[in-house]
């Protein structure tokens, strides 16, 4: 069992009680909710005659059914309409804070809690939502809960939750040029599976990690979820301070010095104990392209598609259901592979940093004409800082769309949709079959720089040969 | 589609039914509802969507379509199932189909603890027993007993010495598995949390 990690600190903190059935009631510091997993849950206060217990420590904000294009007011999808004005509703009948549309802070959960400054390290984080492990970037821990869950932190602002075992991934050395944060997680899937994390909270640490911009280690931990661990989390350190400072919502003056002399002695204890701990080399990485339909089925751009023979008996099977699924042949180069749709945005590649790096790469270029492409950037506040920069220029000269914030194709809860079996470089984070709006659609995830090359070439290409030129 | 539903309530310790075998590793969240049937406010009409594009993409023969499926309750599935998403929307739907307990190799775990918020409880067994029940169902009727109290899962043919979690099992014999009363009665300890936890001194109330 772990001891002194970050996790175990944090989690003894929050503790309220250990319930008879052996779970721990744990307190939940932060709640953030959202239009699509939390109507059921304000439904089911009301039957139990309930009230919110306290109302300031949950905000909200709308992104699973935003339309892109056009968000003006009635929307013309009248469910995704009734899900917005319910969540209206429900925070005005609770008096919890909602960032709408046009409130300049509006975007995606995962994306606008660290930006306004309310993620926080030692905290406890939940969200109906499986990325919430994003979070654990500022060295909160952060999961995912379902709307019964939601309920009770609406009620109680605890829920009962059996502890985590704890595996630290040491990551040696640095990313070299050209890969990035996406391409390293996709690696540590690949390696430790899909399933690798079910019962695990991830501690990301390491050279390369200490590295990593903070809007980068929110795209390791965002897809913790994907390797099966509902948590992933970064030890704070001085970077994670200094993207907090000054935003709207972190502590001023004097709470900021309060507040920074208790992060600084948050971090797991140099002999802490993990239950398992393991050891790669990130210069090892290269860009990282899945193949199939679980993230955990990816190459790196100039390898093959595994053959049957090369994998686990465990991976046989969906192996199998990918080829079929995808129409790939087993040793079939990813490369060069065509695409139809690329999509750049979600909760794991839409922040500013995410749309540099793809700007970049598509200066001065054009998007084949064979390809629909479109950026969806994170929140308002990566769209206006985006437009400041004249990236939006960028992106609609090369014949990118530039479309309004939310979540958009990464699930597909708006209009925007593949259309039969297209297949998609997408910078989002499922490649599930149908995950992007077509039960038929083919999804290949990817950094947003991969999806910026792919997008110029219309085939799957290696971006390190237009950023290395 | 069922007669009509009831959610299940207080304690569960027994459940008899009929077997329906899902075969395959990693079906996830997305397969089981896909993300547009999402759209609503309630989850009423959610079983009859239960994967919806696996069946029709399967034209009639997916198991949740066979007609010698119709009655079945108790789900028996291979490894990772319900990876991905966190929407409740998915075991909401498997239960409004019919589903009341789901056999498996392993789950994921926020689907798992969305199971037994909701009162489904979720067995596992070994790949071989998994295999062996599958192998078993795919000719022919298979009629399980579970006994929660022994986790012992019985028919005339087969019988499984199942795996729970303790703490699920304790919630499901006790009928606590509906965890926001319990979480209440310890109102006073919320609340010294709440005063005494740091950084809620020094953030402002939101």
């Amino acid at each position: 069992m772990s001891q002194d990690t970050l996790f175990d600190k944090v989690w003894d903190l929050h503790k309220v009680s250990s319930l008879p059935g052996g779970s721990d009631q744990i307190f939940i510091g932060l709640h953030l909710i959202h239009e699509v997993t939390s109507p059921q849950a304000f439904g089911a206060l009301k039957d139990k005659n309930l009230k919110v217990k306290f109302p300031n420590r949950t905000v909200a904000t709308v992104d699973h059914i935003v339309p892109t294009d056009n968000q003006s007011r009635p929307f013309k999808d009248n469910l995704a309409e009734q899900m917005i004005s319910t969540l209206e509703n429900n925070c005005l009948q609770h008096k919890i804070k909602f960032y709408n549309i046009g409130s300049g802070n509006q975007g995606i959960v995962h994306v606008v809690a660290p930006e306004l400054g309310l993620t926080q390290p030692g905290m406890t984080i939940a969200c109906g939502d499986s990325h919430t492990s994003t979070h654990g970037a500022f060295g909160s821990i952060a999961f995912g809960i379902g709307t019964s869950q939601v309920r009770d932190v609406l009620a109680t602002q605890t829920i009962a939750m059996n502890k985590l075992k704890v595996r630290q991934i040491w990551c040696e050395n640095q990313l070299s040029n050209g890969v990035y944060a996406k391409d390293l997680v996709l690696h540590i899937i690949n390696k430790l599976g899909v399933m690798g994390g079910v019962g695990f909270a991830y501690e990301f640490a390491g050279p390369a990690i200490n590295a990593l911009s903070m809007e980068e280690r929110m795209t390791i931990c965002n897809m913790s979820i994907e390797g099966g661990a509902r948590c992933g989390y970064i030890n704070p350190d001085e970077k994670t301070f200094t993207y907090i400072k000054n935003k709207l919502c972190a502590p001023k003056n004097e709470n900021w010095d309060k507040a920074l002399t208790w992060w600084k002695s948050l971090k797991s204890d140099e002999n802490s104990i993990y239950d398992d701990v393991i050891k790669l080399d990130a210069s090892k990485v290269e860009p990282t392209v899945t193949w199939g339909i679980t993230p955990g089925q990816s190459i790196s751009i100039n390898q093959k598609i595994p053959l049957l023979d090369d994998l686990s008996p465990n991976d046989k099977s969906v192996a199998e259901e990918a080829y079929e699924y995808m129409s790939f042949k087993p040793g079939q180069a990813i490369k060069d592979t065509p695409v139809e749709v690329c999509f750049i945005g979600s909760c794991t590649n839409g922040r500013i940093s995410d749309l540099r790096v793809a700007a970049k790469v598509l200066k001065d270029k054009k998007v084949s004409k064979n390809v629909k492409a479109f950026v969806v950037p994170g929140s308002e506040k990566v769209a206006n800082e985006a437009k400041q920069e004249g990236l939006d220029k960028i992106f609609k000269d090369s014949g990118f769309q530039w479309r309004e914030p939310g979540c958009s194709m990464c699930l597909a809860m708006n209009s925007d949709k593949l259309i039969g079996n297209q297949v998609s470089a997408s910078s989002s984070n499922r490649n599930f079959k149908g995950r992007q709006g077509s039960p038929s659609g083919r999804t290949l995830l990817m950094s947003p720089a991969m999806v910026a090359a792919a997008a110029i070439n219309g085939k799957v290409s290696d971006v390190r040969e237009f950023i290395n030129k | 589609m069922k007669s009509e539903f009831t959610p299940p309530i207080g304690k569960i310790s027994q459940i008899n039914g009929q077997c329906i075998s899902l075969i395959g590793n990693d079906i996830d969240t997305d397969r089981i509802i896909p993300a547009r049937f999402l759209k609503c406010v309630n989850f009423d009409s959610l079983g009859e969507s239960v994967f919806e594009d696996d069946r029709k993409t399967l034209k009639g023969r997916h198991p949740f379509d066979l007609e010698e499926n119709k009655n079945a309750t108790i789900l028996i599935v291979n490894s990772n199932f319900g990876c991905g998403s966190s929407r409740e929307h998915a075991p909401q739907a498997l239960m409004r189909w019919g589903i009341k307990a789901i056999i498996g190799e392993s789950f994921a775990d926020i689907f798992y603890s969305n199971c037994i918020a909701i009162g489904i409880p979720c067995f596992t067994l070994t790949k071989k027993s998994i295999q062996e029940i599958q192998k078993y169902n795919f000719s022919k009727f298979l009629f399980l007993e579970i006994d929660l109290k022994n986790s012992l899962g019985k028919s005339k043919f087969l019988n499984f010495k199942l795996e729970i979690k303790e703490s699920s099992k304790k919630m499901f014999l006790s009928g606590e598995w509906d965890a926001t009363s319990t979480l209440l009665e310890n109102e006073n300890l919320i609340a010294n949390k709440y005063k005494d936890l740091p950084y809620l001194k020094f953030n402002a109330h939101l």
